[in-house]
């Protein structure tokens, strides 16, 4: 080994503290880029395979009903390359011992051979029996959330008719990866499942023999997808289709692609901060370590080394450091993105196997990345290394010149003693050091609170739209559009405090180039239980003649303000195109809806008092007994409990939850501690000298400590109100950054935010004023009587 | 208990050292730094410790300035028994009763002349104003400057001004002169052999340069951890005589 290969080797020993606290930070920043990269990758290599090796289909279409030879008209379709009919049942589901109220998909599955499209990977157990009447296939998340297993028997509300089913196997689909009850907000393992049974069964109990209600297709090579969607809405249009629509509006799929862009936002905020923060600190480090050895280099140019050997020596120092903090960050992002992926995978989405990868490419970027931020930051200090002539670099530094400090020039000093003078001059001599050292003490702040957010913002979007706007108990659908009486009839249930129908209408709302398939939801408007919000949280009436739109509907997907005039094909019935007038604007974080008021709607479909479902105020303790009676009752399809629903969410989120704060507390406590430790490293190396003669002159440790840390402690200070400006901030990026359709995160920041960001910096503090503390007992006095710096 | 009675009886013994050695362990090498110092110091007086690098000088200014304990014997401050005692007792030795005075100055950057010196009396006892010490040492106009703006001689004045500023009992100076030009270095001398004469501070001087030596009351030899000579200076010189 070279000299001066040594001599680097030596360097890094002697900084040991200093090159671990700098490489934690990058490590966190690579960890963070590492575990969303890859995760993103995981599950983007997992969903094309799973999609590809069980046909998912591309373009689907629900209909109220057509006959078989349908099918072969769009199979004739220019663009459609296979075409899949199905029967499709919403049903009541009963399993022993279970009293709420379970909704469920039936599918038919072809009787004669594999499905075409969306078939099943079977995780246990066996497929249906080709014509046998009672076999099903149960969706995993429904399985697992009730314990069944090939063998056992559960009972469908089939139009109406109970059935007895056995299940014979458990499956995952690729339509279904996430699954989640139409009309609820979260997914509820034990309170929606799908199944599939045998098309020949299905047909029968369902009145479908002969007839498909649901197809799916895939497009041909070339095909373009909203050309077939017209072309088939033409040919189904008169068959009471609710609209063709492609992959990005099946439900599953949008919600895992939007799930997929949230971790690329991951993967380039978080990390990036990280980075910068590590450039700033290996700047600060080294612009130290060059003073300290400026006669070391001064030598080496006197002996005749080259500028660039001496410039390269302390890059490779830098690298040296990151590549440390790379190797960490792979190694942890490795583990966090596989846990993530495990958490994804139990919680959310269901695949047959997860495709973990972690290639080669996400570690030379982060390598590259982490290298280019080091090197960059660090650049200058190396630049004026190498710059400095030999012999102005052997003679000692001239003392540092100070000034008297802002505050001392106004007047304030006499309340200063000197030590707290010195404090104040030390952080006003290099301002711009001691602001990025806020900023780099804020950052850890910041992401603490970033870590700690999702819980605050959740329980708040829960309130909002489960205590402010969905107040209902229990919503219930009817099987199809019925007589606003059969309410009176719901009302006089036992258990049931207060009743209000509702209607809603599957539509396309179009403005200019902008559409959206949502269901036109008819509310009373002075109602008690179903509410709009206004933009302050306020239940306000929906005016009647018009649409009030969700805010993110209207700003974000229709581009419409109100008073423009909406353009609303309505999707059943006599399918009416119609012009509505946009009357406001209502807030909402889960879901778009357009509301109306349900008498304006009734007119609209030319109806009269027409209902498709209830919301329900629910005597407490008297739940179990209207669910039965409502189970009875053939019209009614399906049930939604909110209460339920909120408490399996918060058991579904409460993983990540969990995860993700471990995750933001380690990374934000190493950018605390890496900044904290390393400015108080430096300082004690700049003013070892200092304290130590002071210590000499009489100070006690305690005295000198105050010196050292009194600086520390007022720059963490400083930090944190900064740091809370960063966190509210970067939570502002998340929530811009993170918004869809299917929720909007509110911007809200509890006490308790706050509270663990300033925590996760003042721990990090004392932790670094401890281990200073440790080192002040060992200062050499001795050494200060005879050498200079 | 001994009592070492000064030669005259006018000046009482401030330090009073009995049998020191002091061995280093330097890696797998031992060090005898001091092999067995008897020494008594007074009030008043003006020491010259002279010796080459290595003859154990520094060593014997440090365990009397409390900054090092010998390896054996004992030394005596007033009634203070300074071996064996504990690192915040030393601590409150040196603020309370000892002036430092370094090769290097050793001054804050970050303070002024003039703040200093109030580092210091800040923290003693029965302190002299902080002008009133910089006026002693001839830099009544330099109150307001920082180290940054004097000369390496008025920054050991203020080192000086500093040493003294809190009256302590002992002013002990490691080559006070050791980085300054000879012109420079006499005019810092002078400030010596000033406060030496005005406060009655017993003051000892380590140097290797034996010119200084004639301005001294005593002049102590070292050489090899042990003292080869004192002698007193039967007609000691002014600072200003001084030349090297």
């Amino acid at each position: 080994m070279r000299a001066l290969d040594r001599k680097l080797f030596r360097d890094v020993w002697h900084l040991r503290g200093q090159v671990l606290a700098i490489a934690a930070v990058i490590m966190g920043g690579v960890a963070t880029m590492v575990m969303s990269l890859s995760t993103y990758e995981s599950l983007t290599i997992t969903r094309d395979r799973f999609y590809s090796e069980f046909r998912f289909a591309e373009v689907f279409v629900s209909l109220k009903r057509a006959p078989e030879p349908v099918a072969e008209r769009l199979a004739a379709l220019p663009g459609v390359e296979r075409v899949e009919t199905r029967v499709r049942a919403g049903v009541k589901l009963e399993v022993a011992g279970f009293s709420d109220p379970i909704t469920g998909l039936l599918l038919s599955l072809p009787d004669q051979g594999e499905p075409l499209l969306n078939a099943l990977h079977l995780r246990r157990g066996r497929m249906v029996q080709p014509w046998s009447a009672d076999e099903v296939v149960l969706s995993d998340t429904f399985a697992d959330a009730h314990g069944f297993q090939p063998g056992d028997t559960l009972a469908a509300i089939i139009n109406g008719k109970r059935k007895q089913l056995t299940v014979v196997g458990v499956a995952v689909s690729p339509e279904y990866v996430y699954q989640i009850a139409p009309g609820s907000m979260f997914p509820d393992f034990k309170r929606y499942g799908v199944l599939w049974m045998g098309r020949n069964a299905l047909a029968a109990a369902y009145d479908m023999e002969g007839a498909f209600n649901q197809v799916s297709l895939t497009l041909a090579r070339g095909a373009i997808e909203q050309d077939v969607i017209d072309r088939v809405d033409a040919v189904l249009g008169t068959y009471g289709s609710t609209g063709a629509y492609g992959r990005s509006d099946q439900f599953s799929n949008r919600f895992l692609s939007e799930e997929l862009k949230q971790l690329q936002t991951t993967a380039t905020v978080f990390p990036a901060i990280f980075l910068g923060v590590a450039a700033f600190l290996l700047n600060v480090v080294l612009s130290r370590l060059i003073a300290l050895q400026r006669d070391q280099i001064a030598i080496l140019k006197a002996f005749g080394y080259p500028y660039l050997a001496i410039g390269v020596h302390y890059v490779k120092l830098v690298l040296l450091m990151t590549v440390l903090g790379v190797a960490g960050g792979v190694a942890l992002g490795a583990w966090f993105g596989q846990g993530l992926s495990n958490v994804y995978m139990e919680t959310t989405f269901r695949f047959p196997y997860l495709d973990y990868r972690l290639n080669a490419g996400v570690i030379l970027v982060a390598l590259g990345i982490s290298a280019f931020a080091a090197v960059s930051g660090t650049l200058f200090s190396v630049a004026r290394a190498v710059r400095l002539p030999p012999a102005e670099g052997m003679r000692p530094e001239m003392p540092e010149a100070y000034r008297a400090t802002l505050v001392e020039r106004i007047g304030l000093q006499r309340w200063f003693s000197a030590p707290t003078r010195m404090i104040l001059r030390h952080i006003e001599r290099r301002p711009l050091k001691s602001l990025l050292t806020v900023l780099g003490i804020a950052c850890a702040c910041g992401l603490m609170m970033v870590g700690n957010y999702q819980k605050g913002a959740i329980d708040f979007m829960v309130d909002v739209q489960f205590r402010q706007g969905a107040r209902e108990d229990l919503a219930l659908a009817f099987i199809e559009p019925t007589s606003g009486r059969a309410l009176h009839e719901l009302a006089a249930l036992p258990g049931v405090d207060f009743v209000e129908g509702f209607r809603d209408v599957p539509a396309i709302l179009r403005f200019r180039q902008y559409h959206h398939r949502a269901a036109l939801f008819g509310i009373q408007p002075e109602g008690q239980l179903h509410r709009s919000l206004d933009s302050n949280l306020q239940p306000v009436a929906v005016p009647p003649g018009g649409v009030v739109l969700t805010d993110h509907l209207a700003n974000e997907i229709l581009h419409v303000k109100p008073g423009d005039l909406l353009t609303v094909e309505v999707l059943e019935g006599r399918r009416p195109v119609l012009q509505v007038p946009v009357l406001g604007i209502t807030k909402q974080f889960l879901g778009v809806s357009a509301y109306m008021q349900k008498e304006s709607l009734n007119a609209l479909m030319r109806e009269g008092n027409t209902v498709s479902g209830a919301y329900l105020a629910v005597t407490p303790g008297m739940e179990t007994e209207l669910y039965a009676k409502l189970h009875e009752r053939p019209r009614v399809l399906g049930m939604v409990a909110n209460k339920a629903a909120i408490q399996s969410f918060y058991a579904t989120i409460g993983e990540f939850i969990l995860f993700y704060n471990l995750v933001a507390t380690l990374l934000a406590g190493a950018i605390g501690f890496g900044v904290v430790y390393n400015s108080a490293r430096i300082a004690l190396s700049e003013r070892g000298r200092e304290l130590a003669s002071l210590r000499v002159l009489g100070f006690t440790r305690g005295e000198i400590a105050y010196i050292l840390l009194g600086e520390l402690a007022l720059l963490t200070l400083a930090a944190i109100p900064v740091g809370f400006v960063v966190g509210v901030g970067l939570v502002g990026v998340l929530v811009v950054a993170f918004q869809n359709e299917l929720y909007r995160l509110p911007l809200i920041l509890t006490p308790e935010n706050y509270a663990m960001g300033a925590a996760v910096v003042i721990v990090s503090a004392l932790l670094s004023a401890l281990l200073l503390w440790l080192r002040l007992g060992r200062l050499d006095l001795v050494a200060v009587l005879k050498t200079r710096e | 208990m001994m009592r070492f009675m000064p030669p005259d009886n006018a000046n009482p013994a401030v330090f009073v050292a009995h049998g020191l050695t002091k061995v280093y362990r330097m890696g797998e090498v031992e060090v005898h730094a001091l092999r067995g110092i008897d020494l008594t110091l007074y009030r008043g007086e003006l020491v010259v410790l002279l010796g080459p690098s290595g003859s154990g000088k520094s060593t014997l200014l440090n365990i009397l300035g409390g900054l090092d304990a010998p390896t054996g014997g004992e030394v005596r401050y007033l009634d203070h028994m300074l071996t064996g005692a504990t690192e915040t007792e030393l601590t409150r030795f040196r603020r309370e009763h000892v002036g430092f005075v370094f090769q290097f100055y050793n001054l804050i950057p970050s303070l002024t002349a003039r703040e200093n010196v109030a580092a210091v009396t800040e923290i003693a006892a029965a302190p002299m104003r902080p002008e009133d010490a910089l006026a002693l040492v001839g830099l009544g106009n330099r109150l307001d400057h920082f180290p940054a703006q004097l000369s390496g001689g008025e920054q050991q004045r203020v080192a000086i001004a500093r040493a003294v500023a809190k009256n302590p009992a002992v002013l002990l100076c490691d080559e006070p002169t050791g980085a300054l030009d000879s012109a420079t270095g006499v005019v810092v001398l002078e400030v010596l052999e000033k406060v030496n004469r005005e406060l009655g501070t017993l003051t000892v001087l380590i140097t290797h340069n034996a010119g200084i030596a004639d301005m001294a009351d005593r002049v102590i030899r070292l050489s090899d951890g042990r003292i080869a000579d004192i002698h007193a200076n039967a007609a000691k010189k002014a600072a200003h005589e001084l030349s090297w």
